[in-house]
C-alpha cells in the first residue's frame, strides 16, 4: 500500500480557539483502500480535526494534502468536491422526507432539454439501487426516513455522502446510537467499501470496536497524535486506552451493596398510551428500594423516555399506579413530585434540563423554585439562590468563571456537572438519572458515578438510564431490559456481558 | 400535552462535546416576542442607541426620496410636539399605549401572542362605562368599582382564548383575532338607545349614559402645578395607575416565584415542564393576567376625559401596543419611552403636511423604528452570546475558575 500516493495526509496542523488549542501539531497520513481508525477521549480534539479535514474549520497552520495535491477547504462543499464525505454522528435527515429525497437534496440529477427545471428522479432511484447494491447498503429508497430504525438511517446518511462522489468517508462516532447487532452490521457496510476501494475515517472512543475492525489505528490525545499507523493486532485495548487517557481509565463498579429493604418507589402496570391508543409503556411493575441503583437497558426509543416522564409526572399514566414513599403519587403534580424529593436529571439536558438563556444561578432554581434556599414565600431569594450557585459550582467542579454567564456558554460537560449538582441539592429520596455522563470527559464521569454512588450508600433510590451499556452494568445493583415498552427480562448485572445484554436489548433470538 | 409517536428509534440529540458549536438557544422569532436582548450594561444602552441612529438615517433617506428636507420636517416635527399643548396630548396618548404595551408584553413574555388586547379593552371599557353610568356610589368605590369590573371583564374575555388553548388547543393568535371580531359585534348590538346605550340630543352620536361627577376621576394638573408644572391641557389623573402597573410589572416578573414560572415557559416550555410548572395553568394565569390589564387601557379615557363609551372612543389601541411592547422589548422601562415614542410621532404628524408631507410617512417611521431596533436586538444578543462562550473558554484558560477559587471566600 505504501507506493502509492496516501488518500489524505495532514501535516502539522494545529488549530486554536480562544484559550483553547483544540489541535496541536497533528501529522496523519491515511492510505487509500484502508479503514482508518482515530481515538481518543472525548474533548481530544478529534471532532476538531475532522471539522478541519471536512472544511467546516480552517487549521492556523499546518497544511492538508488530498492524493497528493494540496488543498485549502474553505467551506464543506470543497471538500465534498475533493472526494471527502462526512457522516456526523447526529443524523442530519428530513424525516418526512423519502430516502430517495434524502440522498439527492442539495444535489439534484437536472432532467435534459425541456425538462431541465425538473428533477430526474428515475435517474435519482437507478443510481441510488446501483449504490445500494454495489455496497451492499442495502435501503429502499423510496420509504419515509421516519419510518426507518436508527441503522438504516445511518446507511442512508452513508449513501447520501456516497451519491455526492465521495472517496474519502469520514465517520464520526458511527457507532454511538447503535446496538451491538447493528454494530456488526455497519462494520459489514465498511469491509464492502473498503473492498470497493473506498476509504473510511473512522472516529470512535470504543477499543474493542476499533480492533475489530481498523485496518490501522492513531490516537490523540490532548490535540495532539501520540501514535499513529498502529497495527490493531500488535495493540491491545488496555495499550490503546492508556494512550488515550495517559493514565488508566476509571471504571463504574459499585463495591458493597447497599441495597435496605424500604420500597422507596414502586410501579405497577404502569401503561403509557400513545395518542394513536397504542402502549408505548406497558403494563411495567418495578421496585426501587432505598440504597439500591436500578439499571433500565434498552434501544432508544423503547419507552424509557414515557416511563420516567411518567414517574416525573410530566405525562400522565393511562392505567396503573406509582407509589413513592408509601403515598400514591399517580396524580400528583410534578411539581408536587419533586417537591416531594424526586430528584430529575433528563436525558435532553438542552431542552429539559436547562434554560439555555438564563444565567447559572437562574438554572439552579429551576425544577427547586419553591425551595429554599431559592425562594422565601412567593419571592425569589436571590441571594439564596446565587450563595447556593457557588456551593454547587465548587462542589462539582463546573467550570466557569462566575454564575452570572448563561448557562450556553458552558460547554456540554460542566451544564451536565451543574445539572447533576442541583438534583442532589435538597436531599432528594429518589433520584431518576437519564444518561447522567452522557458526553463528558472522563474525569467528570468518574466524578459523577462517585456522587451516585456517595447518594445511594446515603439511602438514594436511583432509576439509571443509559445507553452505556458498561455504565448500566457497573452501576446497577438491578438491571432490566426494556422492549417495546415492557419489561422483558431483568438480568444480572455481576455476570451479563454487554454483549448479552446488547441481545436482550434487541430481543435476537426472540421470535416475537 | 403532546403525545409523541411511538415510531422507530430516535435519532439522538445535539451534539455535546463540540466547543466550537453554539448550543441552540431561543430561536430568533421568539427572542424577538419576549424582548431578549443583550444583557451586558455597554450593549443594554449601545444596542438602542444604535438602532435609533440606523432608523433616524433609514428616516432622513426616506424623507430625501419623498422630496422634503429632512433636517427641517424633523425639526418641524420637535418643534411642534415640545409645545405644551402637545405635551399633555403626547403624554395622554403615551398612557394608553404604555397599558396596551404592557397588557401584550405579560403575553409575550411566555410566548403567548394575545391579539386580543383590542377587544379586550374596548369590550371592558363599553361594559364599564354602561355601569359607571348606571350607578352613583360615593367618591372612590365608584372609580374603583369600574376599573375593577374592566379588568375582571378584560380578563374573562382573555381567559376564554386561554381556555380553549389548553383544552382544545386552538392557537391564541387566532381565537383573540376572532373574539376581536365578536367583542367589535357584542359592542355594536349592545351600544343601541334600546340596549345599553342612549342617542345624544342633537346628534347622531350613540353613548353609554354619562358617568356622574362622583364616579370621575379629575385630571392631574392641581398635582403637577403644585410641584411647578403648569400644563394648559387636562392630564388623564389615572397617569400614576399606568406607572403602578408597571412596576408592579416588573416585580412580579423579576422578583417572585410566579415571574420565574413565567419566564421559564416563555423560555423553554420544555424545561419549564420538567421543573414542575404547569403549562396549562401558567397559559390561563397570564391571558387572564394580560386581559386584565387590557381592560385599564380605555380607564384613563374613561374616568378622565370622555365619561361615556361612544362611537369616538378611542379605537385599535390593541394593536399599536402590539407594536410598542415589541419596540420596548417587553421592559417596563422600555415600554415607556416607546410608547412616548410613538405618541410623539403620532401627535406630530399632522404638522408634516405643512411642509409638505405626507402624514402617511409617520407610519413608516415607526415601522422602520420597530424593525431596526427588533433586528439589531437580535443579532446584538447573539453576539454577545458567542462572545461570552469565548470569554468564558478564555477565563478558565487563564485560571479564573470559580471552581478552583478558595472556598470560603463566597461571592
Amino acid at each position: 500500500m505504501s507506493d502509492q500516493v496516501a488518500a489524505v495526509r495532514l501535516t502539522s496542523i494545529t488549530k486554536r480557539f480562544p484559550g483553547v488549542v483544540a489541535n496541536r501539531d497533528i501529522n496523519l497520513t491515511i492510505e487509500r483502500g484502508e479503514v482508518h481508525a482515530l481515538c481518543g477521549e472525548n474533548g481530544a480534539g478529534k471532532s476538531t480535526l475532522m471539522k478541519i479535514l471536512y472544511g467546516m474549520q480552517r487549521p492556523d497552520e499546518g497544511g492538508i494534502e488530498v492524493e497528493g495535491e494540496k488543498v485549502a477547504f474553505r467551506t464543506p462543499a470543497d471538500a465534498i468536491a475533493r472526494g471527502i464525505g462526512m457522516v456526523h454522528q447526529h443524523f442530519k435527515l428530513a424525516d418526512n422526507l423519502t430516502v430517495l429525497e434524502n440522498v439527492i437534496l442539495g444535489a439534484e440529477p437536472r432532467g435534459k432539454g425541456w425538462r431541465r427545471g425538473r428533477i430526474d428522479f428515475a435517474a435519482a432511484r437507478e443510481r441510488i439501487r446501483e449504490m445500494s447494491r454495489a455496497y451492499g447498503l442495502r435501503v429502499d429508497p423510496d420509504v419515509l426516513v421516519e419510518t426507518l430504525g436508527v441503522g438504516e438511517r445511518q446507511r442512508v446518511e452513508i449513501l447520501k455522502v456516497l451519491y455526492r462522489g465521495a472517496r474519502v468517508l469520514i465517520l464520526d462516532e458511527p457507532t454511538a446510537v447503535l446496538v451491538p447487532q447493528e454494530v456488526e452490521e455497519l462494520f459489514g457496510n465498511l469491509r464492502d467499501l473498503r473492498a470497493e476501494g473506498l476509504t473510511v475515517l473512522f472516529i470512535s472512543h470504543k477499543l474493542d470496536e476499533v480492533l475489530s475492525v481498523a485496518d490501522t489505528i492513531s490516537v490523540i490525545r490532548r490535540g495532539t497524535t501520540v501514535a499513529t499507523r498502529l497495527d490493531p493486532a500488535q495493540v491491545t485495548s488496555r495499550r490503546l486506552a492508556e494512550l488515550m487517557v495517559g493514565s488508566e481509565l476509571p471504571t463504574p463498579e459499585l463495591r458493597e451493596s447497599t441495597v435496605t429493604d424500604d420500597v422507596e418507589l414502586e410501579l405497577s402496570g404502569l401503561t403509557v398510551l400513545a395518542p394513536g391508543g397504542r402502549p408505548v409503556v406497558d403494563e411495567v411493575s418495578l421496585r426501587i428500594r432505598r440504597g439500591e441503583i436500578v439499571g433500565l437497558a434498552g434501544v432508544e426509543g423503547n419507552g424509557q423516555s414515557e416511563l420516567i416522564e411518567a414517574i416525573m409526572g410530566i405525562r400522565h399514566a393511562d392505567a396503573g399506579t406509582i407509589t413513592y414513599g408509601g403515598d400514591d403519587v399517580t396524580h400528583w403534580t410534578t411539581r408536587r413530585r419533586r417537591e416531594a424529593g424526586i430528584a430529575y436529571i433528563p436525558e435532553d439536558r438542552h431542552r429539559h434540563g436547562l434554560v439555555l438563556e438564563g444565567t447559572l444561578w437562574e438554572n439552579r432554581m429551576l425544577g427547586h423554585q419553591t425551595r429554599r434556599p431559592n425562594v422565601r414565600g412567593p419571592w425569589v431569594d436571590r441571594r439564596g439562590a446565587r450563595r447556593d450557585t457557588t456551593r454547587i459550582v465548587r462542589e462539582y467542579d463546573v467550570r466557569t468563571p462566575g454564575i452570572d454567564v448563561p448557562a450556553a456558554a458552558l460547554s456540554g460537560g460542566n451544564q451536565q456537572k451543574l445539572i447533576v449538582g442541583r438534583e442532589m441539592s435538597g436531599e432528594p429520596r429518589l433520584l431518576i438519572a437519564a444518561h447522567p455522563t452522557r458526553g463528558i470527559d472522563v474525569g467528570a464521569q468518574a466524578a459523577i458515578w462517585d456522587h451516585l454512588r456517595q447518594a445511594r450508600a446515603d439511602g438514594l433510590a436511583v432509576l439509571l438510564i443509559s445507553a452505556d451499556l458498561e455504565e448500566l452494568i457497573g452501576m446497577s445493583d438491578t438491571l432490566h431490559v426494556i422492549l417495546r415498552g415492557r419489561l422483558v427480562a431483568e438480568v444480572d448485572p455481576r455476570e451479563v456481558t454487554p454483549q448479552a445484554l446488547g441481545s436482550a436489548m434487541t430481543a435476537a433470538g426472540d421470535p416475537s | 400535552m403532546s403525545g409523541p409517536e411511538g415510531k422507530a428509534p430516535e435519532p439522538a440529540k445535539p451534539s455535546e462535546k463540540d466547543p466550537g458549536a453554539v448550543p441552540e438557544t431561543v430561536p430568533a422569532w421568539k427572542a424577538v416576542l419576549q424582548g431578549l436582548g443583550p444583557r451586558g450594561l455597554a450593549l443594554k444602552i449601545g444596542a438602542p442607541v444604535l438602532a435609533l441612529l440606523i432608523s433616524l438615517a433609514i428616516t432622513a433617506a426616506l424623507l430625501r426620496i419623498t422630496g422634503a428636507d429632512p433636517v427641517s420636517s424633523i425639526q418641524s416635527m420637535i418643534d411642534y410636539g415640545t409645545t405644551e399643548n402637545s405635551i399633555v396630548d403626547i403624554i395622554n396618548r403615551a398612557t394608553r399605549y404604555y397599558l396596551s404595551a404592557v397588557a401584550v408584553a405579560i403575553g409575550f413574555r411566555m410566548a403567548l401572542l394575545n391579539i386580543g388586547v383590542d377587544g379586550q379593552y374596548r369590550l371592558a371599557a363599553f361594559l364599564a362605562a354602561a355601569l359607571g353610568g348606571a350607578l352613583t356610589l360615593p367618591a372612590p368605590f365608584g372609580q374603583m368599582l369600574v376599573i375593577i369590573a374592566a379588568m375582571l371583564i378584560g380578563g374573562l374575555w382573555a381567559a376564554i382564548a386561554g381556555v380553549l388553548k389548553v383544552t382544545r388547543g386552538v392557537s391564541e393568535v387566532l381565537s383573540t383575532i376572532m373574539l376581536n371580531a365578536i367583542a367589535t359585534g357584542l359592542i355594536a348590538y349592545l351600544l343601541n338607545d334600546k340596549r345599553l346605550a342612549e342617542v345624544r340630543p342633537g346628534s347622531n352620536n350613540v353613548a353609554t349614559p354619562q358617568i356622574p361627577s362622583d364616579g370621575r376621576v379629575g385630571p392631574l394638573n392641581g398635582f403637577l402645578s403644585s410641584i411647578g408644572i403648569d400644563l394648559p391641557g387636562q392630564v388623564y389623573g389615572l397617569l400614576p395607575l399606568a406607572i403602578v402597573v408597571g412596576v408592579v410589572f416588573w416585580v412580579v416578573i423579576n422578583r417572585t416565584r410566579f415571574g420565574f414560572d413565567l419566564k421559564v415557559s416563555g423560555l423553554s416550555p420544555s424545561a419549564a415542564r420538567a421543573s414542575g410548572v404547569s403549562a396549562r395553568r401558567m397559559i390561563v394565569i397570564t391571558m387572564v393576567a394580560s386581559g386584565a390589564v387590557a381592560g385599564l387601557i380605555g380607564m384613563p379615557e374613561l374616568l378622565g376625559a370622555s365619561y361615556e363609551y361612544s362611537l369616538n372612543f378611542p379605537a385599535g389601541l390593541g394593536f399599536t401596543g402590539i407594536t410598542v411592547a415589541l419596540l420596548g422589548r417587553n421592559h417596563p422601562a422600555g415600554i415607556a419611552l416607546a410608547a412616548l415614542l410613538f405618541a410623539f410621532l403620532d401627535q406630530t404628524s399632522d404638522v408634516l403636511q405643512e411642509v409638505d408631507v405626507p402624514k402617511e410617512i409617520v407610519g413608516v417611521m415607526q415601522g422602520v423604528v420597530v424593525l431596526t431596533v427588533v433586528i439589531v436586538y437580535e443579532l446584538m444578543r447573539r453576539w454577545e452570546i458567542r462572545l461570552q462562550q469565548r470569554t468564558v473558554a478564555d477565563e478558565l484558560a487563564t485560571g479564573h475558575d470559580l471552581a478552583r477559587e478558595s472556598a470560603g471566600s463566597a461571592s
